[in-house]
């Protein structure tokens, strides 16, 4: 900017200039809510909000994290959650691309009724039939138990998925399979020994949505599961609040602590996507 | 596709198929049957009680019930003020993201990271940062910028708790919008817009007469969208008012659910929810019919 006198500062360069400026400072505006969540959670017994409230902590600690893991039945509903998050995620993927490599392979009465049944369901909201579903799962005995959120979870999942899958499949080439099936193979070997592995990018792509989608799920969780033993980490979150009056840190050291296997995933999975890009998921 | 693998009347893709039939049958179809039925009883899931067969009473219920007709207007006016919220403010971020030389990517990605935070963390969030006395926001309007007198009780009253509501559905959703308009506006051929400079067109111009109009599948996508997304807002609702104070901040949904859940009146909520899911299906096929689908609009 000293150089302003011999530089040439192009009109263009300005206009730059100004968006980088406006796009910072709308992302400044965005992202400051995570921020004060970040710092507040390295703040102890923030109880009441500091005046002026500042992002960075005077006396970062770890306290909060301390006291949140060591807390009643934290580790238990984290596991809970990592039990059921994790299954739903392995069913769903299983499932859904077992029924998405019919679809894209073969040619069968009903197909494309039953396949767009399958996805009509994804119009309806799940919570428009939560009091039918909580009326089965009561009724099967499994209401309060781990399979319950598993089973539904799984149920919401696959439609999705399968038509996610199903559009990927197709495009795989069907030479190597006519081999496969000339060297004596069935459909299921080729099922697991050539489109699965073919389509690990598109697996992992749809095991991190499913899966964090898994991980917060609320609603359901919170309204099947009444039990504390059965109980899972976004629920018990939302119920670290207003009890005593809140204690911010403690909330926000939860929520770090939930985040980290949502972003484990993400590198796991974001190494089997093309290119190893975790970018290529936000697409 | 080569023939070979075309089976006809084969047991084979049915087997494959199997375990998705009965999910959808025992978890979608079966709960749709059941509400149905559900929504013509006075239900309960008392073990010792029966039943009661009340015929169209549920129904009847809803047309006489004015807080369906409150949370009707709560979503319809959360629809009318964060639609056009997300999309102009999608539609700006995308035009300044486009018009970037390099760091595309950093800031798409910046603006998409509130479209995947959970709704638990969130609405949380915005618990915090609205705060009655002493939230983030009110410190703002009242120390750093004196706009107001005293600190403002959020959610205590049902228009100040969904300006609260729906910053946060805006915010959340902006990055979803912008990552649409931002893939449409790569798509527009580049000599038509050097060709509109060439001519002397204003950027404002070039935005009006030749982006906007190339736009307009997107656009339609995301006011379909985002139109039905308004109409389902619940998880916010539910974790930051919980319908309250006085039920008055209830949504459709939250109104169902506490229906159900909480006041146990299982046959209403699933009488609610019958009309509800009738009334999404209108929603959809008009706007289907006057937006038109979006490739069409090409």
């Amino acid at each position: 900017m000293m150089k302003i006198g011999h530089m040439r500062i192009t009109k263009k360069q300005v206009r730059h200039l100004v968006i980088y400026l406006l796009l910072i400072a709308g992302a400044y505006f965005m992202l400051s809510p995570f921020a004060m969540m970040v710092g507040s959670s390295f703040t102890e017994n923030v109880y009441v909000i500091e005046y002026p409230p500042r992002i960075f902590p005077e006396d970062p600690s770890l306290g909060n994290y301390d006291a949140v893991w060591n807390a009643n039945n934290f580790k238990l509903y984290f596991k809970n959650s990592l039990v059921v998050a994790l299954s739903s995620t392995v069913l769903t993927l299983f499932f859904s691309s077992l029924g998405a490599y019919a679809f894209a392979r073969f040619q069968f009465k009903g197909k494309e009724v039953i396949f767009w049944f399958l996805l009509i369901v994804m119009m309806i909201p799940d919570l428009l039939l939560i009091i039918p579903r909580f009326e089965l799962v009561n009724r099967m005995g499994i209401r309060n138990t781990l399979y319950g959120l598993v089973i539904v979870y799984v149920a919401t999942g696959v439609s999705g998925q399968t038509f996610f899958l199903r559009g990927f499949f197709e495009q795989i080439p069907t030479e190597l399979e006519e081999s496969m099936l000339m060297d004596g193979g069935n459909y299921f070997t080729i099922y697991r020994r050539l489109i699965l592995p073919l389509s690990t990018p598109v697996l992992a792509t749809s095991a991190i949505f499913s899966f964090m989608s898994f991980w917060d799920e609320y609603v359901w969780a919170l309204t099947a599961n009444t039990d504390s033993a059965v109980r899972t980490l976004p629920v018990m979150i939302n119920s670290f609040q207003g009890q005593h009056g809140t204690n911010w840190g403690l909330v926000f050291s939860a929520m770090m602590i939930a985040l980290v296997p949502v972003v484990i995933v993400f590198i796991l999975s974001s190494n089997y996507i093309i290119g190893g890009k975790a970018e290529g998921a936000f697409k | 596709m080569k023939k070979s693998l075309l089976l006809r009347k084969n047991v084979v893709p049915y087997l494959f198929i199997l375990p998705l039939v009965l999910f959808y049958l025992s978890f979608q179809l079966y709960p749709m049957i059941k509400e149905f039925q559900m929504s013509f009883f006075d239900w309960t899931f008392n073990p010792g009680k029966e039943n009661i067969f009340v015929g169209w009473e549920n129904y009847q219920h809803i047309f006489q019930d004015p807080k369906v007709k409150l949370a009707l207007k709560n979503t319809l006016l959360y629809a009318l003020i964060t639609v056009p919220g997300q999309m102009i403010l999608a539609m700006l971020v995308a035009l300044l993201i486009d018009a970037l030389p390099r760091g595309k990517g950093v800031f798409r990605v910046l603006y998409y990271l509130p479209v995947i935070t959970s709704w638990v963390i969130a609405s949380i969030l915005v618990r915090f940062l609205f705060n009655f006395p002493k939230g983030i926001i009110n410190y703002l309007l009242l120390d750093v910028f004196s706009l107001i007198d005293a600190p403002i009780n959020w959610f205590g009253a049902p228009g100040t708790a969904f300006v609260a509501i729906d910053l946060l559905g805006i915010w959340k959703g902006i990055g979803w919008s912008m990552l649409i308009y931002l893939s449409a506006l790569q798509g527009i051929p580049k000599e038509l817009l050097e060709a509109a400079e060439v001519d002397g067109a204003s950027p404002w111009r070039r935005f009006w007469s030749v982006k906007l109009p190339l736009l307009t599948p997107a656009i339609s996508y995301t006011l379909i969208l985002l139109t039905i997304g308004a109409m389902n807002v619940f998880l916010s609702v539910f974790l930051i008012t919980g319908g309250g104070p006085q039920q008055k901040t209830e949504v459709f949904l939250s109104y169902l659910y506490h229906q159900a859940f909480e006041f146990f009146d299982f046959g209403y909520g699933a009488a609610l929810s019958v009309v509800l899911a009738i009334g999404l299906l209108i929603v959809s096929i008009l706007q289907y019919r006057f937006v038109g689908k979006p490739e069409r609009l090409r």
